[in-house]
């Protein structure tokens, strides 16, 4: 009863959008889809939601075929669009009314479920919704897209340009909505919240990189990587993308992620070697990657 | 090399009508400083860099931007200045040359100059192949990458960046970074808002907005330190909690 894709393909002229994707979601399982944007994220929703039509492969919602049953599987979802589709002229009780009464069903109905997002904006309910700041009106978008129940949800990029509070406050929203059985399929480019889902696909031009959970997904990085540090970030990042041994360079907040083709590596003759060229303050030590490190190493 | 105060802010305050959306906000940002500027959704982090770029007059307070003063000399101001945003960044209908060739004329850059800086350009970014190409058909980190380099094709003393890397995968967004690093090594202010926790890391220094007020402004480090956790993300939660 979760969702099933198999070898699905679809390109718009000569554009491949996605490219014999395969994976499945398990009923209640939280999965994320994680890539940057053109990846091919919201090719996937638009099909999964019967928007559009795959050119190749099959797909399923809840046992429903994709291109045969999609009335049956538009009864049954709920979705949240990357871009707010609301009406923005009409209130937030409004539209919540809306989408209640074109499901067939009412706030009241289903007012358990919406309840702990709702109650939030609650207050502002008379206000339109193209006044909203953006945290509102991501929790009234999702309101709209559980209020008729739904057993799959999709959220295509729900977080993305929202600061750092929200984006937790959201998640802890789905984690509630998780353990009333609702089976969540959900997109993001930030890679830090890769690891809040069950498993996850990482996703680049239209192709997956690999599919597991976070966890493991982390555990298959095939290098010991190294943060590095020194007085001056920029000649620091230079010389270690010319140093000869070197396999990746990747600046990560205050330090270079850095890992090196071989297998013998020792850290003081890297030491050594950066200190020849004139870098200062050096500090070397062993780090563990993370979804990030994973996802390049994947996409190089 | 960093002494030199390239922006002063004192008090610098807006109001829209009984709303203060900047309330009295004081920072010094040196030469060649990457400089993080960070806040919740409707903190106020637009509206203060709208007055800081020339565009906004404020309500009261002091700034003073590339040596110039925001009330009275905003045309120096937008000479001085380069500006890049995730959502206006280039003209998609024009090829990488032509944006070039644009913006260089809009900066006031001398037909030969502009030659020689979209070569330079064309070059250091590697887009000899893609040069007649349109913007619009260029992968997203590419034209964030070309709309970096067109906020510098006039030199300015300072780059103000809105969110650059929305939505970037991860390879070019660090790529992105050794962009800024480069510029900043030059002696560019860089001046950054974004909602990459981790790449707030990568500043010299960050200051956090919660409703209008800056409420922290130091180096990455010792924000980790006075609020006693191991990540600028963490620093960010505990501060902007709960507010909406």
């Amino acid at each position: 009863m979760g969702i099933s894709l198999s070898n699905i393909s679809k390109s718009y002229k000569k554009v491949k959008a996605v490219q014999d994707i395969s994976f499945e979601v398990k009923p209640g399982e939280l999965f994320g889809l994680i890539g940057p944007d053109g990846a091919g994220k919201t090719t996937l929703f638009r099909i999964l939601t019967t928007l559009l039509t795959p050119d190749q492969g099959t797909a399923t919602v809840t046992d429903l075929d994709v291109v045969k049953d999609y009335k049956s599987i538009r009864k049954s979802v709920g979705y949240m669009p990357g871009r707010f589709s609301l009406y923005q002229d009409l209130t937030i009780e409004e539209n919540l009314t809306f989408f209640a009464t074109i499901f067939g069903t009412t706030i009241e109905e289903n007012y358990d479920l919406i309840e702990d997002i709702y109650v939030q904006i609650e207050p502002f309910k008379k206000r339109r919704a193209g006044k909203l700041s953006g945290g509102m009106k991501q929790k009234l978008a999702l309101s709209c897209a559980l209020i008729h129940k739904p057993k799959v949800l999709f959220l295509d990029e729900p977080t993305t340009g929202v600061d750092p509070v929200s984006r937790k406050e959201f998640w802890e929203m789905l984690k509630r909505l998780q353990k009333k059985g609702i089976t969540i399929l959900v997109s993001t480019p930030y890679m830090d919240e890769a690891a809040l889902c069950d498993r996850i696909a990482l996703i680049q031009d239209g192709s997956i990189l690999d599919i597991d959970s976070p966890e493991k997904i982390v555990e298959k990085f095939p290098k010991n990587i190294f943060n590095v540090k020194a007085n001056n970030m920029y000649k620091l990042i230079q010389e270690l993308q010319s140093y000869q041994h070197s396999y990746s360079v990747y600046p990560f907040g205050e330090f270079v992620h850095y890992t090196d083709q071989r297998d013998a590596f020792e850290i003081k003759d890297l030491q050594s070697h950066l200190k020849n060229q004139g870098l200062d303050n050096i500090i070397i030590e062993k780090t563990q990657p993370n979804i990030e490190d994973a996802f390049m190493e994947l996409a190089k | 090399m960093k002494t030199e105060n390239v922006i002063e802010a004192k008090a610098l305050t807006k109001k829209f009508g009984d709303f203060t959306a900047v309330n009295k906000i004081s920072f010094e940002i040196k030469k060649g400083e990457i400089f993080g500027f960070l806040g919740a959704n409707g903190a106020g982090k637009t509206t203060a860099m709208k007055m800081l770029i020339g565009i906004s007059k404020p309500t009261s307070g002091q700034a003073n931007v590339a040596g110039f003063d925001v009330y009275t000399q905003t045309e120096n101001i937008k000479k001085n200045i380069g500006y890049m945003s995730q959502k206006f960044a280039l003209y998609d209908d024009l090829t990488v040359r032509e944006n070039i060739t644009f913006f260089g004329g809009i900066y006031g850059l001398s037909r030969k100059r502009i030659k020689e800086k979209t070569q330079q350009l064309v070059s250091e970014l590697g887009l000899e192949e893609i040069k007649h190409q349109l913007v619009g058909s260029l992968p997203l980190g590419w034209k964030q990458k070309l709309s970096f380099s067109v906020s510098l094709l006039h030199e300015p003393r300072i780059v103000f960046l809105d969110e650059p890397t929305g939505g970037v995968d991860p390879i070019t967004r660090r790529q992105f970074w050794e962009m800024i690093y480069k510029a900043a090594d030059r002696g560019t202010t860089i001046f950054v808002t974004t909602h990459y926790m981790d790449e707030a890391e990568y500043c010299d220094r960050v200051s956090i907005m919660v409703e209008g007020k800056i409420e922290a402004l130091d180096t990455p480090k010792e924000l980790k330190k006075q609020f006693k956790v191991d990540s600028m993300n963490d620093v960010f939660l505990r501060l902007a909690r709960n507010i909406e």
